[in-house]
Order: C-alpha cells, then structure tokens, then sequence
C-alpha cells in the first residue's frame, strides 16, 4: 500500500528535495532574502529605532533625511525610520495574524466538507459561495463596518476575508485525497474520522496550503495597508505603513519621502513574498505551476 | 449548453439570497444599539427612536427581513441618513461611473497583459520575456494606492500632462485605471504566457510549423486561439474584482463612483448606502462570474458536459 508522503523519513527526503531546488531558484531566493529582511527589521526594532515611533516632536517637524534622521521627519516631527521599523512589525503582524485566523477557519471547514461530503458539503459551499460573493478587499471593508474600525478589527476582516481561499483548497485536496487506497485501509482498521483527517489527510495537503499562504500574507499586507490607507485600519498614532502613506499625501508634493518610502516598502515585501511564493510553488506543487 | 446555464442560474439563487441576508445583516450587527450607532451617541432619544422605526429595527427579525427583501424587489433601497436621498437614486448616478472606470481598466489590462504575455511566451527566456515578467511581477506587488500617489506626482504634478483627479473628461480617466488595471495587467502577462507555452508544446503546433506556415499564422492563427480560453475566463474574474478594487482608486483619484460612496458611508455612518453599495458590487459581481462561466462553457465545452456527468 502506497501512501502520498507516510513516513518520517520520506517527509525529510521531501523536505531536503524541496530545499535543494528552492535553493537553486535565485528570484524566490531573493523573495526570501527580501522577507527576512523585513522580519529583522520587525523584531529588531525596539532595538534598531533611534526614536520614538509615536511621541511627537514639533521642533523636528518635516525635516528633509539627514544623517540624525536617516529617512527624515514626519509632521509630527517623528523619525521615519523609527515609524518604518516598528511599521514592519503592524503590517508583517497583521498579514501573519490574519492568515492564521483564515486558515485556522478555513481549513477545518473545508477538510469536513470535503471528507463528508453530502448536505454538510452543500451548505457549506453554499456559504463559501455568499463570502466569494464580495469581490476583492470588498468584504473586509464590510466586516470592518461592522466591527469598527482599528487594527484588530481590520486583522479579524482580513482574515475573514481568507476563509474561503483555505476552504476551497482544502475541500479540493481533501476530495481528491480520501479515494485514496491508503485512506480506505485506515477507515478499514477502524481508525476514527478525526485521527483520518488530521493524522492521515491533512498532512498530504499541506504543499498547496504553505503555498497559498505565502501569498496570502502578500494579499494581507496589502489589503491592510490598503484599510489603513483609508482610514478604516490602523488608528493614529501607531505606525502603519499605509496609515503613514495616506498622512504623508498633504505632503506629496514638498515631502514625497514621506509617501515613497511606506510605499515602496509595502511594494518589496509583497514582492519579497510573491517571489518565493513562486518558488515555493514550484518545488512543492510542480503540478500547480500556472502563471 | 441551454441546460447548463439554467443549472447555473439556479446555483445563483442560493447565492443572492445569501448575500441579501449578509447585506441585511450590516445593521442589525452593529455592537450596541444599532439605531445608536447609526443616529450617532449624541442623538436625542426622540431621533434615535425614529431611526429605530425607519429601518424597521422596532419589528421581529423575520419581519425585518421580509421588509428588506420586500423593498428590495420594489428597488427601494432606503434613504440615506447623510445625503438625505434615496439610496437607488445615489446608485443610479454612482454605478456607471464605476463601471466605466473598471471597463477601462480592464480593457487597458487586456491590453497590456495580453500583449506582453504573448510576446513573452514567443520569445521565452530572453530579455523582453525577462523584463516583462518583472513588470508583470511589479504590477501585482505595488499597492493601489501607492502607484496613485505615483503617478500623480510624476504624470500631474511634474509633467502637468494629466489632470490629478476629478472626472469629466478622457483624461482623468487615465491615470485611475491605468492605476486600477496595474494589477490585472500583471497576472494577465503570467497567465497569457504560461498558457501560450503549454499551447506551443502541444503537437498540432508541431504539425503546423511542419506543414511549413509561418511563425505569424502559427502563433496568431492556431496557437492564441486555443491559448486565450484561459485567459478569457481570468479576464472576466478579474473584471469582478475591478469592480472591489475600484474602492481605493475611487477615493484617491475622486472619482465619483461607487467605491468612494462606499467608504464615504462607512466612515459617515451611512448604513442604509452601505448596504446598498455592497449590494449592488456583489450582485454584479456574481452576474459577471456567471456570465464568465456560461461564456467558458461555450468557448470550452467540456465543461459543460464535466457538469452534466455530475463532475463539477
């Protein structure tokens, strides 16, 4: 009887192939390169930050990047560099935090759905259908209306808003997973529903589940710079990038850092992360390799 | 084909009903007293009970849903607390300004991310494929908003050669969906080329290059046909999703569509345009998915018959 990936030691033989060929994938090797960069920066950045993020200082106001502040002032007279550093933590913590509350949603339902099938699948694809049903940021935007606006909140309406990419994929896995031989043997010995989904079915549906959510932390990221943007994430003052891009706009045409910098640090992330998503994807799902 | 796209016009019922019901639901969700949260904390008990009865929020749920649903039909979609007006009469004047900016985009997007996408395939590994793939890349990173920003500095504020924002003429159409239709240009350049690669691999290519047509009629006569089905379906999906990305580029391009209504409303409290914009954006958007999937079963028709056997 064969099984997708059984053993411990065919899982460590997968893991070094996988390793091996993302190793030789120089554009996902900087996608890497570029993320582990912006993690340093977020949990460094008590330490790295030459100044307070929050606490204004008005003599300091709108200064042009100088070598006492790198990347210059804000209004406030607040050091951007410092804002920028503890920003990574906001926007990398909200694309990670919300894809773990979409996944930790949306993977169970899309496992029981797929494994049992019948009116339980029905109703939940049906409701999956209703979530798709808003294009785009769209539903975040609505959960925020509701909850209000705030990091929390635009984190949770991010998340909400992933549920159904976890379902769909892990439906599909699952679908395709339980005609196996290996998972009729295991209903055969008598095994519990719960010990075949989790110990048997998804272990085998994790590649395409790392891979999307390499991209969904670039969607997250994105999608929460976007609500800060608008005013319906992050609250002043606490450093958001796109909260700081969306200030810094008065001052687009006189202090265009102020608006550059977030920007193109949203824009290296998202790359940072697309890149390796793309790679990762090739070595995981070569099947999956699409555009 | 006629049974398949009644399957799926009755897959859209449930799916409506559902997305009536989310839509009903945005009030009645509110933390505390809704009728607060929509007269404001500061109202006078006597307003806030008049809100209390115009939205209905006095009756039973199921009643309250009936009402809803029962306006809904009628295309009464309340009145605004902020413009005074009926919700519909601000929709009527909003959506075709928003579709005419997300068929812009898309067009452009087309336009843009097919071509490059082709020319990419054609010429694989080379630099145009190389640097079109970076573009692609770039397109889908940047942030809406930021390339906005962009390129109202560069194209508005320095070249003075487009107006930053407002609406009225073609020119201020263009920077807002070129900055709308970044991201669609991108995946579609992805999508275009690794189609067109699988289409160049198969062997009645082969055979036509055999036969001794020339590369022009090979690529644009046998191989793009079968290669664009894909991307056509990638084409309408994304033109749903215009349609939710529309709500950045709207506010920062003040464009006097439905996105910027909508973020206007949230931040006014307007409920009553809330619900009816999300409504409106997602009806369409189910409407053009469903026109997505009747199209690709017609181009493509094993689909259909996929459904018909039971498989999809």
């Amino acid at each position: 009887m064969k099984t997708a990936v059984s053993s411990g030691t065919d899982r460590y033989r997968e893991m070094r192939r996988v390793f091996r060929q993302l190793r030789r994938n120089r554009l996902s090797m900087l996608g890497l390169l570029i993320i582990s960069f912006f993690l340093l920066c977020a949990i460094l950045a008590p330490l790295l930050a030459p100044y307070d993020p929050v606490i204004p200082n008005f003599a300091y106001a709108l200064r042009q990047p100088s070598p006492q502040h790198l990347l210059g002032t804000d209004e406030l007279g607040r050091d951007l560099l410092s804002r920028m550093l503890f920003g990574a933590r906001t926007s990398l913590g909200i694309g990670f935090i919300s894809v773990i509350i979409g996944a930790a949603a949306g993977v169970p339902l899309g496992a029981l759905s797929g494994y049992y099938g019948g009116k339980l699948d029905l109703f939940l694809q049906r409701g999956i259908d209703v979530l798709i049903a808003f294009p785009g940021i769209l539903l975040a935007i609505i959960v925020v209306s509701i909850m209000g606006v705030g990091l929390e909140n635009a984190m949770i309406a991010i998340g909400v808003a992933s549920i159904p990419v976890y379902t769909r994929l892990t439906r599909g896995s699952v679908l395709a997973l339980k005609e196996m031989e290996y998972i009729t043997a295991a209903k055969a010995l008598g095994l519990s529903d719960a010990r075949i989904i989790i110990r048997h079915i998804l272990p085998n549906c994790l590649s395409p589940l790392i891979v999307q959510s390499t991209f969904q932390v670039a969607t997250a990221i994105l999608w929460a710079a976007g609500l800060g943007f608008l005013g319906l994430g992050a609250q002043p003052p606490s450093p958001e990038w796109g909260a700081m891009l969306s200030r810094g706009r008065v001052f687009m045409r006189t202090y265009p850092f102020l608006t550059t910098i977030p920007g193109l640090a949203i824009f290296l992330v998202v790359l940072g992360f697309n890149l390796f998503g793309d790679g990762l994807r090739d070595s995981l799902d070569p099947r999956a390799r699409k555009y | 084909m006629r049974t398949y796209i009644v399957q799926r016009l009755l897959l859209s019922v449930p799916v409506i009903f559902g997305v009536s019901l989310l839509v009903f639901s945005i009030v009645r969700l509110l933390p505390g007293d809704p009728a607060i949260a929509v007269a404001g904390v500061h109202a006078t008990p006597a307003y806030i009970s008049q809100v209390r009865e115009e939205l209905g929020l006095d009756k039973g749920l199921h009643v309250q849903y009936y009402l809803f649903a029962a306006n809904l039909l009628r295309g009464d979609l309340g009145t605004s607390t902020f413009y005074k007006r009926p919700v519909s009469a601000i929709l009527l004047e909003r959506f075709p300004r928003t579709l005419e900016l997300t068929v812009a985009a898309l067009l452009l997007a087309a336009l843009l991310g097919v071509t490059a996408g082709i020319f990419s395939a054609v010429t694989r590994n080379s630099i145009i494929d190389g640097a079109a793939m970076l573009a692609s890349l770039a397109g889908l990173a940047a942030p809406v908003f930021w390339l906005a920003l962009m390129l109202q500095l560069f194209f508005a504020v320095h070249l003075g050669i487009f107006p930053s924002a407002g609406s009225g003429t073609i020119f201020h159409l263009i920077l807002p969906s070129i900055t709308l239709g970044a991201a669609s240009a991108g995946l579609l350049a992805r999508m275009t080329r690794s189609s067109m690669l699988e289409v160049l691999r198969q062997e009645y290519i082969t055979t036509a290059r055999a036969k001794g047509l020339s590369e022009t009629i090979v690529i644009g006569k046998h191989a793009l046909k079968n290669a664009l089905i894909p991307v056509l379906t990638v084409l309408g999906l994304q033109f749903g999703s215009l349609l939710g990305g529309a709500v950045l580029t709207e506010t920062i391009f003040a464009w006097p569509g439905v996105g910027r209504l909508l973020v206007d409303a949230i931040l006014t409290r307007d409920y009553p345009v809330v619900q009816g914009t999300v409504l409106v954006l997602s009806v369409s958007f189910v409407g053009i998915n469903l026109a997505v999937d009747i199209l690709y079963a017609y181009l493509d028709p094993r689909i259909r018959f996929d459904v018909k056997g039971g498989a999809g």
